[in-house]
């Protein structure tokens, strides 16, 4: 009999990362429901010492598979690891994060085990009824929302997109088990080797690519005001676009003009500063997902398609939402 | 080296519009295209393929109705050597776990060294077919790749993109890997490729009939899929926006902050 | 009868549509702005196989037909029809009598890398004083021993600038009238030839459209194309054919303009409503559209006559001259829907409009294109 909702934490450079936090947190109200136990898996080198960090974040339990194997993520063998686990334990859910490592970790194993997986998942819930999974994810272009469930076969199994589910507060005195485990890793016979490792250098800008821009249009007044817009960009892990005007301008570099004469751009948060919104800019970037705009013009066509719109001074509001964000970040790491 | 490319023909997501009476998807006239990543996996085995200059080729397959059969068609006018159809009304409603094991029960029988598929299809999103099917054939996989090339001695070597770093990785063939769009930027067909394509090269069907020695029945279609859809819907439709007016630059602050955390983009 | 485009066609029809769309269009304003000839997508062009989509693959073509090059035109003219002139010059202008009227050696020699698109062709007819009367040659060959000496000059010739072969008409004897006219195959370095002054347009403004300059110009007799007295004729089909080109022109110029549009109305709001909700808009598209299918319908017409070796002249005439006449009608009635915003360069309808009426001028006039088909009609 399968039980207990199973969480595969993510670490790299031995730190655990935020994704695997925020599915303890979701984990913690699946097993609720279930009447279950949240069980955390951890695998790396020199690992061990972070386990008790799950169990702060709502883990009952934690698996630590701690060898130098793990130490820098490969295919082989962490599927072998988590597979001998998974057929140990039989957990009820196993989730993962649905990062570079959870998007080709979990797949592997869904097929080693004949077990189905739902990728992507923005909502996880339990039936009250038949007990079941359901997981919903968008589909088609995040056209559609759909919901997957995994009727028959254990464990139910899926990942999440990272910071869609909210960690549970750190509670350093919460109390759990922490198991080491061990694997044979000489089943693995796939040869994988590492050559290299190396964090990534910046590449050149693509803003049909960004999934967050700051653009600015001819409200922001000057050249220098894209430093700031550059600023708020980068806090929100985004990019800088910018409307015909200031490119025409010479404030900006066509590259990142917006528009009609410019790219199509759809990113999930679309800043719009000081831009009118024009039809020709408008047509560039209406397929936003979410769009804020400031502007000081109450009529300006830009808060026709805006979502939230603030009429106000762009060139007071920015440093300021700059300094905000930065500050709600940094509280939110220190948790 | 016999490399194969695994394709998707998908409808471009980019173009489906949502009806903003019924709110449902708009399909009519949304065309079909070659999944980018998998078009862009197309491109690095021809550039491979052309690198090598050895006699080695590239056979492209896809799983899907007969109207995949002009994806392949497109993949064979931009280079291809030979393509496979997978097509079986017994193939219907298959998930992601039952489509690997499908198209990986066609690979063996067509035969390959190196195995490329795109990382993701725009349609499903869900990056698992390209992994699920290396782990069904028992090889190695390296999910998004970024650059590959093939060293002399046949050590395939794959720089993998991850969020924050990456990997340079070496195996040997048979592998798998999983490309990413930014792999190559695709060629177009040629104008003779788009003749040849019909006239002198041809689409092969691989049918249940064709891949039932190499498949368990309880494995494929709806009744082989551990996952099946229990409802889909559409996004609210997009209201009114909100608009604040009159808001001291803090309020203002105050706010966006708050509509960015709850959409979770802080 | 069948009127869908064969599956190769089709897939021909989706490759150029992606490539115009992605490589041509982002061009096509600069190109219009800066004149200047857009020679990055020359390269792709040729990497390809775009310059030399009719010819036999013997003759370094792709192997395709008649139709195939008119889909090409059409698709690249919806974007830019600058472009769509560079291919129209070479291939049918210059390759195409090459292919239909020279020896193995010319095929061999000059074909080959035309259509590989190695080298990039012209055709020189049109005379200061022989326009639409093209009887009128003014050009001479004189033939000296192993050469012929061309002296005279030729005006509006497109792709002059930077042409490498050139297909030139000129007069071997007078006496004769049009049966003394010959063609010659020149190459832009023989000497004695050079390219004069280039004009200035109101359209098509990245082509190269230039005067060639003959004096004492010394082409080697094996460069006669076709036989002595035969020019007036090879000039004339080489026209017969090039018609069904600019016709697809004026055709993708048209369905530019209005694909252009629609986008438009469906984005511009007016009075509260999208422009598309006014029954006037949807009246001037729908007019529109069916004088553009219209169009197709002749210019596919044409090149299938072409392609089944029927005889063509008359109908790519007739395609020439309606697809050339609903261009220059589409493009001012969209850039009407457009109102303002139309008349600005922010937009791509008014260099649409100014490039579609030099369809109703090369390679024939309207006038012309009357003229042919009257006289297909006897009536005299």
């Amino acid at each position: 009999m399968s039980k207990d909702v199973f969480v595969v934490m993510e670490q790299r450079d031995g730190e655990i990362q935020k994704v695997g936090i925020e599915l303890l947190g979701q984990a913690s109200k699946l097993a609720q429901d279930l009447g279950e136990k949240v069980v955390a898996v951890l695998f790396g080198y020199q690992i061990k010492a972070q386990a008790q960090k799950c169990i702060a974040y709502g883990a009952d339990k934690v698996l630590v598979v701690d060898d130098k194997e793990l130490e820098e993520y490969l295919t082989e063998p962490y599927a072998l690891a988590l597979t001998q686990i998974i057929r140990e334990e039989e957990p009820e859910i196993v989730l993962y994060g649905a990062s570079s490592i959870g998007r080709d970790l979990a797949p592997r194993v869904s097929a080693r085990i004949r077990t189905g997986l739902t990728a992507d998942c923005t909502g996880l819930a339990i039936d009250p009824e038949t007990k079941l999974l359901q997981m919903t994810r968008p589909a088609f272009g995040g056209n559609i929302m759909a919901t997957i469930l995994c009727k028959n076969h254990r464990p139910q199994m899926a990942t999440v997109r990272p910071g869609v589910m909210k960690a549970l507060e750190k509670d350093e005195s919460r109390t759990g088990e922490i198991v080491e485990k061990t694997i044979d890793f000489s089943q693995d016979t796939h040869g994988v080797k590492i050559r290299k490792v190396a964090k990534e250098e910046k590449k050149t800008v693509d803003i049909t690519e960004a999934k967050v821009l700051v653009s600015g249009g001819r409200g922001i007044g000057s050249a220098a005001f894209f430093q700031e817009l550059g600023k708020l960009a980068e806090v929100l892990g985004g990019e800088v676009a910018s409307s015909r005007a200031c490119v025409d301008a010479g404030w900006i570099d066509k590259s990142r003009q917006v528009g009609q004469t410019g790219k199509t751009v759809r990113p999930d948060l679309y800043l719009a500063c000081g831009i009118s919104g024009a039809i020709q800019h408008v047509a560039g970037m209406e397929g936003s997902d979410f769009i804020i705009a400031i502007n000081k013009n109450d009529t300006a066509p830009i808060f026709d398609v805006a979502d939230v719109g603030v009429v106000g001074d762009v060139k007071a509001i920015v440093p300021k939402l700059t300094e905000a964000i930065k500050k709600v970040k940094e509280e939110k790491a220190a948790k | 080296m016999k490399i194969v490319v695994c394709i998707k023909q998908v409808p471009d997501t980019t173009e489906v519009k949502l009806d903003p009476v019924t709110n449902t998807l708009i399909r009519d006239g949304v065309p079909s295209i070659i999944n980018p990543d998998d078009k862009a996996g197309i491109e690095t085995a021809l550039q491979l393929k052309e690198t090598l200059n050895d006699g080695s080729t590239v056979t492209v397959v896809s799983m899907g109705p007969f109207q995949a059969d002009v994806a392949l068609r497109e993949a064979l006018a931009m280079g291809a050597d030979e393509a496979y159809l997978i097509s079986d009304r017994a193939f219907g409603g298959s998930d992601t776990l039952a489509t690997s094991t499908i198209i990986a029960a066609g690979l063996k029988k067509i035969g390959f060294d190196l195995v490329i598929t795109g990382r993701q299809a725009i349609d499903g999103d869900t990056a698992q077919v390209g992994p699920q099917i290396a782990e069904h054939l028992g090889i190695p996989q390296v999910s998004y790749a970024e650059e590959v090339h093939i060293e002399a001695d046949g050590t395939v070597v794959v720089k993998r993109q991850f969020e924050d770093r990456y990997h340079i990785l070496e195996m040997k063939t048979p592998c798998l890997i999983t490309a990413l769009s930014e792999l190559a930027k695709p060629r177009y067909m040629s104008v003779a490729g788009c003749f040849d394509a019909y006239r002198e090269k041809e689409v092969k069907m691989l049918t249940y009939e064709d891949l039932k020695d190499l498949l368990d029945p309880s494995q494929i279609g709806l009744k082989g899929s551990p996952t099946n859809v229990y409802k889909s819907f559409t996004k609210q439709a997009k209201g009114a926006g909100t608009i604040y007016k009159d808001l001291s630059t803090d309020d203002a602050v105050a706010a966006i902050l708050a509509k960015l955390d709850e959409r979770h983009f802080i | 009868m069948d009127f869908s485009l064969s599956k190769e066609h089709q897939l021909l029809q989706q490759m150029l549509r992606s490539f115009a769309e992605t490589e041509v269009k982002p061009l096509a304003q600069e190109v219009d702005e800066e004149e200047r000839v857009p020679f990055e997508t020359v390269e792709k062009m040729k990497r390809y196989g775009i310059l030399g989509i009719p010819f036999p693959k013997q003759y370094g073509g792709q192997g395709g037909d008649t139709l195939a090059y008119i889909l090409a035109i059409e698709e690249l003219s919806k974007v830019c029809a600058t472009t769509s002139v560079i291919l129209a010059a070479h291939t049918s202008l210059c390759s195409n009598p090459i292919y239909e009227f020279g020896t193995e050696e010319q095929k061999q020699k000059y074909l080959v890398p035309l259509a590989k698109g190695e080298k990039i062709g012209a055709f020189g007819l049109t005379e200061p004083g022989a326009g639409t009367d093209a009887a009128g040659q003014q050009t001479k060959a004189v033939l000296e021993g192993d050469h012929y000496v061309l002296n005279g000059s030729k005006i509006f010739i497109t792709n002059a600038g930077f042409a490498d072969v050139f297909i030139i008409i000129a007069m071997t004897d007078k006496s004769k009238g049009t049966r003394g006219i010959s063609a010659f195959i020149v190459e832009k370095d023989f000497p004695g030839f050079s390219v004069g002054k280039h004009e200035k347009k109101m359209g098509i403004k990245g082509s190269s459209t230039c005067e060639l300059i003959m004096e004492n110009c010394i082409v080697p007799k094996e460069n006669l194309l076709g036989q002595e007295g035969k020019g007036y004729s090879i000039a004339m089909k080489t026209l017969d054919s090039g018609r069904i080109g600019i016709a697809a022109q004026a055709l993708g110029i048209g369905e530019g303009a209005l694909q252009e549009t629609i986008g438009y109305v469906r984005e511009r709001k007016q009075f509260n409503r999208r422009i598309s909700q006014f029954q006037n808009t949807q009246f001037e598209l729908a007019s529109m559209k069916a004088d553009l299918d219209a169009a197709q319908l002749l210019v596919y017409r044409a090149a299938w006559a072409k392609d089944n070796g029927q005889p063509y002249g008359h109908l790519a005439a007739i395609a020439k001259l309606f697809a050339a006449d609903t261009a220059s009608d589409v493009t001012r009635r969209c850039l009407q829907l457009y109102g303002g915003y139309g008349y600005t360069r922010d937009y791509p309808i008014e260099r649409m409009m100014r490039d579609a009426k030099i369809t109703e001028i090369y390679e024939g006039t309207s006038e012309v294109q009357k003229m042919v088909i009257a006289s297909h009609l006897k009536v005299k």
